[in-house]
Parts: structure tokens; C-alpha cells; sequence
């Protein structure tokens, strides 16, 4: 399938729920409405046209500035069809949560555990979500665009 | 008998396997719980090294990434460092001279040998097999002169430009590697005689670890660990990229994904990265290395000094950045442990937005407790050698 | 009296000065300087007294300088009592060990005969194994007591591997005495004169089964993981330094000496050249006149001796640095499930060849 067939079948199959799609370098994109993700991800997974079976990425983004400020973003391959496709989710910054979909593919668990430690992101539904690649005691997200790059932590103290 | 054991008072015992352990390379936690010497539970915490990748990215230019990507893998910088190159190449659409894409295809490849070197050498180590370790490191001590040659660094390469490279191939280049390989072949042999069929290298490594195809690609598992499960995804085969369509190689499958299959599948990629870097020596056109586009690529020192307009653009370059257009993109190259991506998002500056790394050993290190539970404690040693979860990559 | 007395101390001085005062050091030097031979490095070269290195022989003096200038510590909640006497009795088996075996014949000097053997006692051979056994307390005692659970680790698993291998070293050595019928390691060793009667011959079996069960014994690679240096830091000696360490690392060593010493006496013809009677010896140096002939004799055998023994430590130091490191299970399962069967065998095969 190419890149535009497959963005159509997603339309397709959930018309209230892909904002956008677009293509642009050869890769594939479709925003989608957070609410929808664990539906339209099992539904990449298992239909057999699609058959996106890996999950290779999972991160976000911080759009400073935009509302939804956060986007979450997916992207999959499909061994069998060899096909890529990235699928953002966007996230407010109010309510900074979207499902988990680690029941889909088990890859996710780490990934979204280190969206969450640099984001702070909450995944529902997430088994274990405690930080990852920062320490316990850390203060912050600092992915964030608002997170200083020199900000000092307590822990470590000040710079003189 | 029966009746001692179940009221026999037992603990189960917790032991750390810290960051600072002669067997976990690139730092790294291990909590384990053990019951005698069955691991009831294996607890991974990673993030050691954790130095801030893409907070740093995003705080320079595009251009002042390059270095940063060295220290990603550091084992295989130049694979790293070629994957970010294409991946702003991607961004800007362009695509590099042909000479420049077979000096890539070199340098890849002789990365991804070291890589398999290392690797290989450090899971013999830790079986216990010391000698095969001072084997394949003098093997790769004669890859790194050659690429200390190539770019003036063994481990910190920093050769790969946005739309070219620093330099082109030094003189000679192709002798010197045709005799190094030599070497390298005979290492090879010396350690295939000594491992491949060895009694208790087999015993140790057979059955242990194993990751069963299907389970494999939920984990998001690929590379050497995935085409040992049985899976054969290559990213060079599937989605070829520089001139990898061009060459003939072969690659590697295993049948049960267990610890021995990893290594053989190693053992024999690094003779077909031998091979392909001999083909594109042979068939290595001559030309330009750098993309003549003075937005993108710095022109040459002589039309810096002499040109005007040279000289503005070598300015602009360098104070403001690169000017990729906004947008975002996926590029992934094939890296020694797997799918390296980069995940770049441009605004139309000269900063990133976004500069990600799909890093290709964090799934497997994910995956270790699933490996490890009901094993013996000697089990975990080489089921993590075999991953080869390098610290610079999976925690950035 | 006094004669006997005198020859004995003679005997143990020489005994000790060449195990404890040549072997140990020198074997750390060999160990360096053969594993870096066969890894195609230079091994360790620094050490220099007024400039001169000689191919690094004075890294053991170095050692024991060091040794017993480093702090020597105990750790937190550990027993200071049995952490201070594991080492104790994990070296004092390994010297003590030697003084039944044989490291010469029996001569006439100056009309009085002289066994070249500290205490030739008839049961040699248990006496050994009695003292092996003790061995193993000292692994166990500074594994439990490092109050560490790495320590604790290495020393369960020291325990199990050589209480397993005893058992299958035992039965092997059955073997070689119904072929000798004798316990006493003189006799054993006067009866291979003959070269055929060496024990490489007459137990074939029993030669690589002793030699697996001593190397497993001495908790040298591939049996090492006791010590596993990358899953257990140093297992059972994780928490020892200084004097107790070397201690420990001694007691690994002249166990080396003295396996290479059992196995010598037993399978390899003990002092005697191959088809070279004692007799052909003493007439060869009759120019000396019967004394001095009998202590050139000696000295030959005594060399032999020494030189078959440096044979088998240099096969355990290749041995080692060619092979990998079993698992635990898998050591477990070599010591009862092959090496025992194997050792029954052996016992019935050399039973129905004595009788026919």
C-alpha cells in the first residue's frame, strides 16, 4: 500500500477522529484525536491490509506557544508490507494525558515511561510509569521548552 | 524430602547488580531476586548516562549536533554520525554526490565491524574465554588506525557532514585496508576455531536467552538481536539507502533467537560488511565528496576567502545555522545493534525543534527481564553481552 | 636420632623453600607472562630495580611488597573470627599437602638410607584427601563470612563443586590402587620404573578424570565460576585484601603444584626418567664413587621430578586461558552425571582386566 492508501484507510475507518493527514518527503502522517489512540492503534495492528505488528517509536513533542501544546507521536512499520506510518496524537497542556498502548504493543512501556520522565506526560493505564532515565528525586521535565538548559537541580546544587 | 521444603523457612535473596559491575558495560542496574541461583526477578534500571542528547541539540544548530552524535553509539560513531546526515539530508531533500555516498557506505561498514568486534569480544570475556577478548580487540585496533587515518580519531569520529563529508579518502587508503582486512580474517578464523564449536561456549550460550519471533517484534525488537529470532529485516535491504542497492551482500538469519544465534549472526555479518567494503572500494567513482550548495554545505576555504558570496554564506551558515524548511521527517539507517531513527522536526530555523533518537538497543534492554526470568544468575552475563545495549545509545 | 630429625627438617626446609619461595611468586610471573604470550600482548614488563626489568620478574616482589604494605580491613557485620581464618585454611592444605609426596627415590648416602619424601606414610593418598577436604571449609567460612551477598554466592557454590568433584576423584583413584596395590605414594612411585608400568598406561581413563576432578578441585578455569570475575566480582574473596588475599591466591597456586605433584607421582612416573632404571643411573655417575654417585642420581631425579610438575602447570595455565567458564548447573551436572559414572566404569574396567 502506499503512503497515501494507507493515511485513506485510516480516515476511512475513523472519519471523527483523524484531524489531518498529510504526506511530505515520502513519509506518511495523520493527527489524530487522543481520545481515539488505543482504538486506532489496535486497529493498525490487527487489520490485514495494514499490519503494522512493530512499534518502532514513541515520543513527543513541545510546541511552546501552540494549543495543544504537546503532541504525541507514533511511528509504526508493518513488516509485511513494509510500510512506515507516524501518527501524532495531540495533548493539551491542562490535561496532560492520553491512554497507554502498551496492551497493543508491549514495546511501549519503556518508551512512554521516558515521554513521561521528560515530558510529564501521564499515560493511562500504564503498569509501571515511574521515570525512567532521570533519577527518583529529580524536579521537572526538562524536555520541556520551558525547562532551562542550565537549570540546576537540589540534589546537585548550585553551579558555585 | 517434599515435606522439608515446603515448611523450610526461605527467603528469597536480592542482590544488585549495580551500575559499577565488571559484566554490565555502559552502566546499568540490575536488581535481582533470587531464589538459590534461579532469578525469580529481574529488575532493569537504565539512564546512567544520561547527558541531556536532545535538550542539547535543540539548544545549538543543526550542524553542531554532528559531534553529539558520536557519543551515541559510541562503539559505531560513524554509523551514527552518517545516519544524522541523511536524516537532515531527508529534511532538505537533497542527496549527496555519488562518491560521497560510497565513502559512507565504507565508513558504515567498517563501524559496523568494530562494533560486532567488540561485541563479540567482550561476550567471550565474560564467559570466561579471555584470550578470544585481546584477539578481535587487536583486529579492531587495525580498523581504528585506518579510520584514524580516514578522520584523526579512533572512537570520536565526527567525519560526516550535513551534505558531504570532511575530507575525502586518504592516500593509499585501499592497500592499507585490503592488508588489514587479511589480519582481520585470520583473527576471525582463530576465534571461530576456538568458539564456534566449543563444547562449553555452546553450553553456555545455546538456549539461553532465547526471544521467539513473534515476541521479538512486539518488543520492538531489530537488528542482530531480531534476525536471530528468525526475522530477516535489514533496513539496508528493506528501505536501501546511500548505495546499498547497488552492492551484493547477504544477510544473516538465525532459527531460535538464543544467545549463540546472535553471535553467529554477528560472527557473519562482519565478514559480509568485509565483503561490501571491498566491492565499493573496487567500485568507487571519482568526484565531488560535498554537495555544491552553499546554504547547506560549507564551500571550499579558496572560495571563502576569494568570493563575496561565499564568504556571506559561510557566515550565515555559521552564526544562524542551516536552514532546513519546516517540517518533520523519519530517516533510519541500518546501526550495528539495529534501527537507528532519527526523528527530526524543523520550524524553519536554524535550531531544532526535535531532534530524536530512536535508540536501537532500548527495546532490547527492555526486554531483559522477560529473558531472564527462571534462569540461572550465570545466564544473565550473556544474554546482556548479546544485546549489546550500549550505554550512550540507550540512555542519550 | 639426630640423623633422622636433621634429614626430615633438611627435607621440609627444601619442600617449603621451593613451593613457597619459588613456585608461588613465580607462578604469578608465569601466569602473566603465559597468558600474555598466548593473547599476543607483552604481559606485565614495569617492574625495575636500578633500571634493570628483566622480562618483568620482579612483579613478585612488587606483589608482596604491596601486600603487606595495603591496608587490611574487615568489613561491617562480618565474623572477624572466620573471616580472618578462611584464608588460614584454604593455604594450609595446599603446603601441607605436599609432604607425602615422593619428589625423589630412596638412596644410600654415606651408609644411611634417605627417602626423598617428608613423611612416607602408608596411606598417603587419604592423608591427601583428608586435607583437600579441609580446603574447602576455608572457601565456605570466607564466603559466609564476608557478610556480603556475592561472598555468600561464591562460596555456596565453591562448596557444591568441590564436594562434587572430591566424590568422582575419589572413585578415580580408585583405579590406580587396585592397578598398584598400594596407598603408599613411594611405592607407587618405585614401581614406575618401568615404563610401561607408568599410570598414563595402565589407567588411561584415570589420568583424564583425575586431572578433570583436580582441575575442578582447584577451582581453576573452565571451573572457575566460583570466582566467576564477571558475574560474581570475585565471588567468595570479594571482601579479602592484602595478606588474607594473597592468601588465598597462594593457597590457589601451590594447589596447582601439588596436583601437578599427585598426578606426577601417580600417572606420570613420579622421578624416573622414561626407560632409565635406578640402576642405569647410579652406574652412569659410578666415577663419583657410591656417595657422590647417589646424590647425583638425586639431583637427576629430583629435577625430573620437578620438571613433570612444571609440565602440568603449564597445561593448567593453557587450559585456562583457552576454554570458557562452565555455568553452575552445568559443573553440577559434569561432576555427577558424567565424570561419577565414568569413574564407576573405569573401576569395572580395570577390575575385569586384573582378573583376566
Amino acid at each position: 500500500m502506499s503512503p497515501n492508501a494507507t493515511l485513506d484507510k485510516i480516515s476511512r475507518q475513523f472519519p471523527r477522529s483523524v484531524i489531518e493527514t498529510h504526506t511530505w518527503r515520502g513519509d506518511a502522517t495523520a493527527i489524530v484525536r487522543r481520545e481515539d489512540i488505543l482504538a486506532i492503534c489496535t486497529f493498525l495492528r490487527d487489520d490485514p491490509e495494514l499490519a503494522y505488528n512493530f512499534m518502532m517509536d514513541l515520543t513527543a513533542v513541545d510546541y511552546l506557544g501552540k494549543a495543544p501544546r504537546f503532541e504525541v507521536v507514533y511511528h509504526l512499520y508493518s513488516l509485511s508490507k513494509n510500510q512506515r506510518v507516524r501518527i501524532k496524537a495531540q495533548v493539551p497542556e491542562a490535561d496532560c494525558a492520553i491512554d497507554s498502548i502498551v496492551s497493543v504493543w508491549i514495546a511501549a512501556d519503556w518508551f512512554e515511561r521516558e515521554v513521561f520522565d521528560l515530558y510529564g506526560i501521564v499515560f493511562k493505564g500504564h503498569p509501571n510509569l515511574k521515570r525512567i532515565l532521570l533519577y527518583e528525586g529529580f524536579e521537572g521535565h526538562p524536555l520541556r521548552k520551558d525547562y532551562p538548559v542550565k537549570q540546576r537541580q537540589p540534589l546537585i546544587g548550585p553551579l558555585n | 524430602m517434599t515435606d522439608s521444603a515446603k515448611t523450610l523457612h526461605t527467603e528469597h535473596m536480592v542482590i544488585n547488580m549495580g551500575p559499577s559491575h565488571p559484566v554490565t558495560h555502559g552502566t546499568v542496574k540490575f536488581t535481582v531476586t533470587l531464589d538459590g541461583e534461579t532469578v525469580h526477578d529481574l529488575k532493569v534500571d537504565i539512564g546512567y548516562l544520561h547527558r541531556g542528547f536532545e535538550k542539547m541539540c535543540e539548544n545549538g544548530t543543526w550542524e553542531q549536533v554532528m559531534p553529539y552524535t558520536d557519543r551515541l553509539n559510541y562503539v559505531s560513531p560513524l554509523i551514527n554520525n552518517v545516519g544524522y546526515a541523511l536524516a537532515v539530508e531527508k529534511l532538505f531533500g537533497v542527496e549527496t554526490p555519488a562518491r560521497c555516498q560510497y565513502i559512507r557506505v565504507i565508513a558504515c561498514e567498517m563501524a559496523r565491524i568494530c562494533d560486532h568486534f567488540t561485541n563479540i569480544a567482550a561476550g567471550a570475556m565474560e564467559v570466561g574465554a579471555m584470550t578470544v577478548f585481546l584477539y578481535f580487540v587487536e583486529a579492531r585496533d587495525l580498523l581504528w588506525d585506518l579510520m584514524e587515518e580516514l578522520c584523526g580519531a579512533r572512537v570520536t569520529a565526527n567525519y560526516v557532514r550535513i551534505g558531504g563529508l570532511k575530507n575525502d579518502l586518504p592516500e593509499g587508503f585501499g592497500a592499507k585496508t585490503a592488508k588489514a582486512f587479511e589480519t582481520c580474517r585470520e583473527l576471525w578464523t582463530d576465534v571461530d576455531k576456538l568458539l564456534t564449536k566449543n563444547r562449553i561456549f555452546i553450553d553456555r550460550m545455546r538456549d539461553v536467552g532465547t526471544m521467539p519471533a513473534e515476541e521479538a517484534m512486539a518488543y520492538g525488537f531489530t537488528g542482530p538481536c531480531l534476525r536471530a529470532s528468525g526475522v530477516p529485516y535489514d533496513v539496508r535491504k528493506a528501505h536501501p539507502y546511500l548505495v546499498y542497492d547497488q552492492l551484493d551482500f547477504e544477510i544473516p538469519v538465525g532459527e531460535t533467537g538464543d544467545n549463540f544465534d546472535r553471535y553467529l549472526v554477528r560472527m557473519e555479518e562482519i565478514q559480509q560488511s568485509m565483503r561490501i567494503v571491498e566491492q565499493a572500494l573496487a567500485q568507487l567513482p571519482a568526484g565531488p565528496i560535498n554537495l555544491d550548495v552553499p546554504g547547506l554545505r560549507w564551500q571550499s576555504k579558496d572560495d571563502t576567502y576569494n568570493r563575496i558570496e561565499a564568504l556571506i554564506f559561510h557566515f550565515k551558515t555559521i552564526t544562524e545555522g542551516i536552514q532546513p524548511p519546516a517540517g518533520e521527517i523519519y530517516a533510519a539507517v541500518e546501526g550495528a545493534n539495529g534501527e537507528l531513527g532519527f526523528y527530526l522536526v524543523s520550524d524553519g530555523s536554524g535550531k531544532p525543534v526535535k531532534c530524536r533518537v530512536r535508540p536501537p538497543s532500548f527495546p532490547m534492554t527492555a526486554a531483559m527481564p522477560r529473558m531472564m526470568r527462571g534462569r540461572l544468575i550465570a545466564d544473565i552475563v550473556p544474554t546482556f553481552d548479546m544485546i549489546n545495549m550500549i550505554g550512550g545509545e540507550c540512555d542519550r | 636420632m639426630i640423623a633422622d630429625l636433621t634429614e626430615t627438617i633438611v627435607k621440609i626446609l627444601f619442600i617449603f623453600s621451593i613451593n613457597v619461595g619459588f613456585y608461588a611468586p613465580i607462578l604469578g610471573w608465569v601466569e602473566r607472562k603465559q597468558s600474555a604470550l598466548m593473547q599476543d600482548r607483552v604481559g606485565a614488563n614495569r617492574a625495575s630495580i636500578f633500571n634493570f626489568r628483566i622480562i618483568g620478574l620482579f612483579h613478585p616482589i612488587a606483589d608482596a611488597v604491596k601486600v603487606l604494605t595495603k591496608e587490611d580491613f574487615i568489613p561491617d557485620g562480618a565474623d572477624k573470627f572466620f573471616h580472618t581464618l578462611a584464608p588460614f585454611l584454604s593455604l594450609t592444605p595446599a603446603i601441607v599437602t605436599f609432604a607425602v609426596i615422593p619428589f625423589g627415590g630412596s638412596y644410600e648416602l654415606w651408609g644411611h638410607p634417605v627417602q626423598l619424601v617428608i613423611a612416607d606414610l602408608d596411606v598417603g593418598m587419604l592423608f591427601i584427601f583428608a586435607f583437600a577436604s579441609i580446603s574447602t571449609y576455608g572457601v565456605v567460612l570466607g564466603g559466609w563470612s564476608s557478610n556480603n551477598n556475592w561472598s555468600l554466592l561464591g562460596g555456596l557454590r565453591a562448596s557444591a563443586q568441590m564436594l562434587s568433584y572430591e566424590v568422582a576423584m575419589g572413585l578415580t583413584l580408585i583405579g590406580v590402587f587396585m592397578v598398584y596395590g598400594s596407598l603408599r605414594l613411594t611405592e607407587i612411585g618405585a614401581i614406575q620404573e618401568n615404563f610401561f608400568r607408568w599410570g598414563i598406561f595402565m589407567q588411561p581413563l584415570g589420568f583424564v578424570l583425575f586431572l578433570t576432578c583436580a582441575i575442578a578441585e582447584n577451582k581453576r578455569a573452565p571451573f572457575d565460576q566460583p570466582e566467576a570475575e564477571s558475574e560474581l566480582v570475585a565471588g567468595y574473596f570479594t571482601e579479602y585484601s592484602s595478606m588474607k588475599f594473597v592468601m588465598f591466591w597462594m593457597g590457589e597456586f601451590l594447589e596447582i603444584v601439588t596436583i601437578s605433584g599427585i598426578v606426577t607421582t601417580l600417572f606420570f612416573g613420579a622421578w624416573h626418567l622414561p626407560f632409565v632404571s635406578d640402576r642405569m643411573l647410579l652406574s652412569l655417575f659410578a666415577g663419583a664413587g657410591p656417595n657422590g654417585a647417589a646424590v647425583l642420581a638425586m639431583l637427576v631425579n629430583v629435577a625430573v621430578f620437578f620438571g613433570k610438575v612444571s609440565f602440568f602447570i603449564w597445561l593448567m595455565m593453557t587450559i585456562r586461558w583457552t576454554l570458557p567458564r562452565f555455568r553452575y548447573d552445568q559443573v553440577m551436572r559434569l561432576g555427577w552425571k558424567m565424570l561419577l559414572p565414568l569413574a564407576l566404569l573405569n573401576i569395572f574396567i580395570t577390575g575385569i582386566v586384573l582378573l583376566v
